[in-house]
């Protein structure tokens, strides 16, 4: 009966070669840019270098690419596993991090710090301004729209779905009315911001925290999967069969928002990835959650790192913005899908 | 006939059950029981009530007045995973919204005995295929659940529901939307469970033929309030019948089974039945 349902052998033979792949990734994205770094005879595989190479090199790794590629990573994971639970919880193909209206607060925060000239100069201020800014925002929308989508303790899908639509249609009307009074530089950091890039200046402090936290969340999200399951087959399929829906849209709505603040807040809004990730491994692996979100979780990690290479060697010197790249790679590809044999594979 | 084996089921009792949708009332002090090994059936017009009881007793529509018990204890204290241990259902229509396999669904019934991120074991997925066997569903098992036709559907939910391995078990008008034969062969299989292992039936169905075939007893409800209760040769009568349905029917006495048969009247038919003076009762 092997593929008439699901095993654990088969949730860890595909992470682990998906964690392979990866591991290039990382490895090829940590090589490439303005110079090449041998990171392959830095782990000591091939010729070995003379001291001095080898020092510049490894300051090159770590203090440059490095950072930005594991963080590439991280929020590649992050914003594919919201994507995969929003989609659970709404039964919506089209749903992605950014629909329940979280990251419309977080992004408005963000511009709200830019435009205070919080991203400016250096020092703590600059690094933490805009993705302070932003976090705070990402909370406060999510708290403000967790009370008025809640109807006597009960939580309806097309209430959090509209609620969240028509918050972020507020947001941006607010964006708009920020841009308008902005400084001409604070318009160009404004529209870079709002379109979505990877920061390299970021601490591995920060970097570490991160990770840390959205690892915890996803283990959270992924300890649902089975829920995940039973509510494709309709939310009163779901309870029937003995899932506590109220507790699990509630978690659901918490943590995927959860996710996605903190990577708006760090990067601004890169899209697709939460969208087309999630199909791509649907169409791949099947419907099963326990699979898709251990699965997505490193999936989207590969994803963005390799459009984050994209995005700083496409047009070297210059840096394209990695949402701009998504965008560009991940809507033709996912037509292309859905053409394809994506039919069977949308919630319908 | 061997005296049914009623350890297997569950007692459903609900007691002065009442539950209002915003300032309508839905049901009105309803009282029924469902013995272990009983089929019983909820007959009625569209909105009398009937899956809203339905739904109730399943712990999917919450807030309702009186008292509704499974097994001697309150369904609002269950929760959802205890619940489901103990009552199944199987719905008019489920909404297949991923392309699961048929055996990935029966194994969804086993959700609530599972616990945390376990993994079906040996003995879930041997169940899910007993289940699937029982329902005649075991050709199917790794069919994509999108692509069955209803009637094969149906099994497959079926099949789901003893997945759970219920002492009760909820229809909806479970074939509604089926053929005579998977009619037949959903019917003939919740008799069987419930003679075998005792397991309550409580199923809202309109075809009243079925009905008078299948149900041990009868709960007739008209505008949220139980019209008429009882063996289903007293409660399927050409008068309970015409006044609950407003319609008016044609009532035989099916030669083979001596269970009622209930046709009813078209315009036509009715014209008929005035011209030759006839009784439309036989």
């Amino acid at each position: 009966m092997s593929h008439e349902h699901l095993t654990s052998g088969r949730v860890l033979t595909r992470t682990t070669i998906l964690a392979v792949v990866l591991l290039a990734c990382l490895i090829l994205a940590g090589s490439v840019g303005a110079v090449r770094v041998p990171v392959l005879n830095l782990l000591g595989l091939g010729e070995s270098l003379d001291g001095e190479d080898r020092l510049l090199f490894l300051r090159i790794l770590f203090e440059v690419r490095l950072p930005r590629v594991l963080l590439a990573a991280i929020l590649g994971g992050a914003l594919t596993v919201a994507g995969i639970v929003f989609q659970a919880l709404l039964r919506n193909p089209l749903a992605d991090p950014y629909i329940l209206g979280v990251s419309g607060g977080a992004s408005l925060g963000g511009v709200t710090a830019l435009l205070l000239g919080l991203g400016a100069g250096t020092g703590l201020v600059s690094q933490f301004g805009v993705p302070g800014f932003a976090f705070l925002g990402a909370l406060l929308s999510l708290i403000l729209i967790e009370r008025i989508a809640s109807h006597d303790g009960r939580f309806t899908v097309h209430t959090i779905l509209l609620t969240g639509v028509i918050f972020n249609a507020f947001c941006a009307a607010l964006i708009f009315f920020i841009q308008s009074i902005a400084s001409l530089e604070q318009l160009h950091a404004i529209v870079f911001y709002l379109m979505g890039q990877v920061p390299d200046d970021l601490g591995y402090l920060s970097i570490g925290g991160f990770a840390l936290v959205s690892t915890a969340v996803a283990i959270s999200l992924f300890a649902m999967a089975r829920d995940y399951n039973a509510m494709a087959m309709g939310e009163e399929g779901a309870i029937q069969v003995g899932v506590d829906i109220e507790r699990i849209k509630r978690r659901t709505f918490f943590l995927g928002s959860l996710l996605t603040g903190m990577a708006v807040s760090v990067a601004g809004l890169i899209g697709f990835v939460g969208l087309v990730v999630p199909h791509l491994l649907r169409i791949i692996l099947g419907p099963d959650h326990r699979l898709l979100i251990p699965t997505g979780f490193i999936g989207g990690a590969v994803f963005l790192v390799l459009a984050d290479l994209l995005a700083r060697t496409l047009a070297a010197p210059n840096e394209i913005p990695v949402g701009v790249v998504t965008a560009l790679v991940g809507g033709p590809f996912f037509l292309y899908l859905l053409r394809s044999k994506g039919r069977d594979y949308a919630f319908s | 006939m061997p005296s049914p084996d009623t350890t297997g089921g569950v007692r459903i009792l609900t007691g002065d059950t009442s539950f209002t949708y915003g300032t309508e009332p839905v049901l009105r002090s309803v009282s029924i029981t469902v013995e272990p090994g009983e089929i019983v059936g909820i007959l009625g017009p569209n909105g009398s009530g009937k899956t809203t009881l339905l739904k109730i007793i399943s712990g999917v529509v919450k807030g309702y007045e009186g008292s509704v018990t499974v097994d001697g204890r309150e369904v609002r204290d269950i929760g959802p995973r205890e619940l489901a241990r103990s009552v199944a259902v199987v719905p008019q229509e489920t909404e297949t919204g991923l392309p699961f396999t048929a055996t990935e669904v029966v194994l969804m019934g086993r959700h609530a005995h599972m616990k945390g991120l376990a993994f079906e074991s040996e003995r879930d997925v041997e169940i899910a295929k007993t289940a699937l066997e029982r329902t005649g569903a075991s050709h199917l098992a790794s069919r994509n659940i999108q692509r069955l036709s209803s009637g094969e559907r149906q099994r497959v939910i079926f099949a789901r529901a003893l997945a759970q391995e219920p002492g009760a078990i909820l229809l909806d008008e479970p074939t509604s939307f089926l053929d005579i034969r998977y009619q037949v062969e959903i019917y003939d299989l919740v008799r069987q469970l419930a003679s075998e292992q005792g397991i309550s039936a409580l199923t809202a169905l309109h075809d009243l033929n079925l009905a008078a075939e299948y149900c041990d007893r009868i709960y007739l409800l008209k505008e949220g309030r139980v019209f008429a209760e009882g063996a289903t040769d007293d409660v399927l009568t050409y008068v309970n019948l015409t006044t609950v349905f407003e319609s008016d029917v044609y009532v035989d006495t099916n030669d083979l089974t001596g269970k009622l048969l209930v046709i009813p009247l078209s315009h036509r038919a009715k014209e008929k039945l005035k011209r030759e003076k006839r009784e439309p009762i036989r």
